[in-house]
């Protein structure tokens, strides 16, 4: 009996103890959770308001909803296109990343042949150059191919630039898999390609998830590849391009609220999909940093 | 079946006929004919249903068949990767020692020249120093604040009695909007925070003046002296919810064992952070500082979107109007190999600094 009460005592000292930590504790996070979110919640309320109240004072909240914004964005400012423009291109890109990304990490992880080490050395290496250092001879690599301007060039060097990173991670996914499974396929009579494509790939598909969100985000989001290789038609522009622009036009225009519409348009659903499956999209992103 | 027995039975004849000892392994009789050595090569190259029966039954068909699968399947990944990634990377140190204006396809060798320019250009320092800060600044800031949310997350909590560290309740609401900067694109990022900074209308001057500091308000806050500080935060901003979500991934993998272990000997919330929590992360703080210094010194979009024309450059901003602005194409791709040099510097030393034995547990 007296034990359990000196036990009940102690908690209650750690209790103290842990409080005052306790809301110092909290008091930081919450206020970093209000400034990681503000902004983002600000621009969302903001797009409800027309423009002269957003002059007059930019904290208030929406009187009444201007939807005005939302139409004026999509219409004069294109968003829609914008969109659409980057869905086709990640269609393309994702496609061709995982595909090709996923051929070449296998052959490199489960097969030895000469050459094997230089070409796994050649992709992950990489990962270590910054773009800026290939972007000026890029361009006109584009150029002389006929690619610069064009949704496949985009396309084409977006799966270039994915590759160090969706090679070097797959590898050393495929590297875990059971040999046992690989050579019951081979033993029952199935080619090398049917292997990859009907046991192997649905084996690895929580890394190809990780890697694929990954890709997607780093995909959707490029900003400097568009900006340099995809400068022919505004009409093309991609949408992170697109809301830079839209800056720019509503800066002289004067419309903030088309503006927060703009980017509440284009900030929603991604939030929306990350909010969904939260857990998959942290693993995938920080899987890029454990390297 | 029948050429090779024949092989087979050939080759202890013309062995002995030599006058030494039959060895016991030959190899002679495996070398193909030239006729076979052709059908080889050509199935390489081509689907496996051509293949000829001949081949197919030779016992080194399974040998060429993984060569082939590997070749067919590294093909094409390799191409794309040589043809955009790898040849301008070494064309680039080719063109940095030419004066080539990217406009013509004309260029003189010009050795070292843009180096030497380089190294008089002021432009090319101011950008170069406020790359460098960011690329000091931006991890320490980044990654202290996601050790101190991480390590409150998962070790702030209210003590319980069974249990030796405890996280704060709702940790898991914290992670997911601490992450949603890092979701957004630094596109979309940068266009918020200019409307944030703006002195018309813009939310940090008009807090400002809520709170009754209008002295701190500022005319030109991504203009000036303070624009760099301006990106510095931003940057800082949008990562440190990722490095919340990488830490506490690795303190959870951390046994509590340890934890109680430091508990009975008496171990405070500081000294478990100091001696326990961060020796055992620190692994992933290392790999973290790189990737972020990395980031750091790809300032691109945020410079580019947020500060107007010759508020402040970096390296990759300054590299930017050189070549698709001024067309100077050669000057660029020295600016570039300028700024992989600093990217190596910087990545090797923090692989030698930081390297420590690997705790295990």
């Amino acid at each position: 009996m007296s034990n359990t009460r000196s036990g009940e005592a102690a908690e209650r000292r750690a209790d103290t103890g842990g409080g005052v930590l306790n809301v110092f504790a909290h008091s930081f996070l919450v206020l970093w959770a209000v400034l990681a979110a503000g902004p983002v919640l600000w621009v969302v309320v903001s797009s409800f308001r027309p423009h002269t109240d957003l002059v007059s004072d930019p904290f208030g909240l929406p009187t009444d909803l201007a939807w005005d914004n939302f139409s004026n964005a999509w219409t004069s400012a294109d968003i829609g296109r914008y969109t659409l423009n980057s869905a086709i291109v990640l269609c393309g890109s994702l496609t061709g990343t995982m595909l090709l990304g996923s051929m070449a990490a296998y052959v490199l992880a489960r097969f030895t042949f000469p050459g094997n080490r230089t070409v796994h050395l050649l992709f992950t290496g990489g990962m270590m150059f910054p773009v800026f250092l290939a972007i000026v001879p890029l361009f006109f690599v584009l150029d002389n191919f006929g690619l610069l301007n064009t949704r496949q060039g985009l396309i084409l060097v977006y799966i270039a630039y994915s590759l160090p990173f969706t090679v070097f991670f797959l590898v050393s996914f495929f590297r875990t898999l059971p040999g046992a499974v690989q050579e019951a396929a081979t033993l029952d009579g199935a080619s090398h390609t049917r292997t990859f494509f009907q046991i192997m790939m649905p084996m690895a598909r929580p890394a190809l998830i990780s890697v694929g969100i990954f890709n997607f985000l780093g995909q959707w989001n490029q900003f400097v590849l568009p900006r340099v290789l995809n400068v022919g038609d505004p009409d093309d522009a991609v949408l992170p391009q697109g809301l830079a622009a839209l800056m720019v036009q509503q800066g002289y225009e004067g419309d903030w609220g088309a503006l927060y519409a703009g980017v509440s348009m284009a900030m929603l659903p991604v939030l929306a999909v990350y909010v969904a499956f939260q857990r998959q999209v942290q693993t995938g992103l920080t899987a890029g940093a454990v390297r | 079946m029948e050429g090779v027995t024949s092989a087979e039975r050939a080759a202890p004849g013309t062995v002995p006929a030599q006058g030494g000892p039959p060895p016991v392994h030959t190899e002679t009789p495996d070398r193909p004919s030239p006729v076979l050595r052709l059908l080889f090569v050509a199935a390489l190259f081509t689907p496996p249903r051509w293949t000829p029966r001949r081949v197919r039954y030779d016992r080194r068909y399974r040998r060429l068949d993984q060569y082939r699968f590997v070749a067919w399947f590294l093909s094409l990944p390799l191409l794309v990767y040589l043809l955009f990634v790898i040849s301008p990377f070494v064309q680039a140190f080719f063109y940095s020692m030419t004066d080539w204006t990217g406009f013509s396809s004309s260029y003189t060798f010009t050795g070292f020249e843009n180096y030497e320019r380089l190294w008089n250009d002021d432009a090319f320092w101011d950008a170069a120093r406020n790359s460098v800060l960011l690329l000091v600044a931006a991890p320490l800031i980044t990654l202290g604040l996601g050790l101190f949310f991480a390590f409150m997350l998962s070790a702030g909590g209210r003590k319980r009695r069974d249990q030796a560290i405890s996280g704060v309740t709702g940790s898991g609401m914290y992670k997911i909007v601490y992450f949603f900067p890092q979701v957004l694109s630094l596109a979309i990022i940068a266009v918020i925070w200019t409307r944030i900074y703006s002195p018309r209308s813009g939310i940090l001057n008009e807090g400002l003046g809520a709170v009754g500091l209008d002295s701190w308000q500022r005319e030109d806050w991504l203009g000036g002296d303070v624009a760099r500080w301006c990106v510095l935060a931003v940057l800082c901003w949008s990562f440190v919810g990722f490095y919340v979500v990488l830490f506490s991934a690795a303190m959870s993998s951390i046994p509590t064992e340890v934890y109680e272990a430091a508990l009975l000997d008496g171990a405070g919330r500081r000294v478990t952070f100091f001696r326990i929590t961060f020796p055992l992360t620190w692994d992933t703080v290392r790999t973290g500082w790189i990737y972020m210094g990395i980031q750091a010194l790809d300032a691109f979009a945020l410079v580019s979107v947020m500060v107007p024309e010759h508020g402040m450059d970096v390296i990759p901003s300054y590299l930017y109007d050189k070549a698709f602005r001024d067309g100077q194409a050669g000057y660029a791709t020295a600016i570039g190999v300028a700024l992989f040099l600093i990217t190596l510097v910087f990545s090797a030393l923090m692989m030698r600094v930081g390297r420590r034995d690997r705790i295990e547990f």
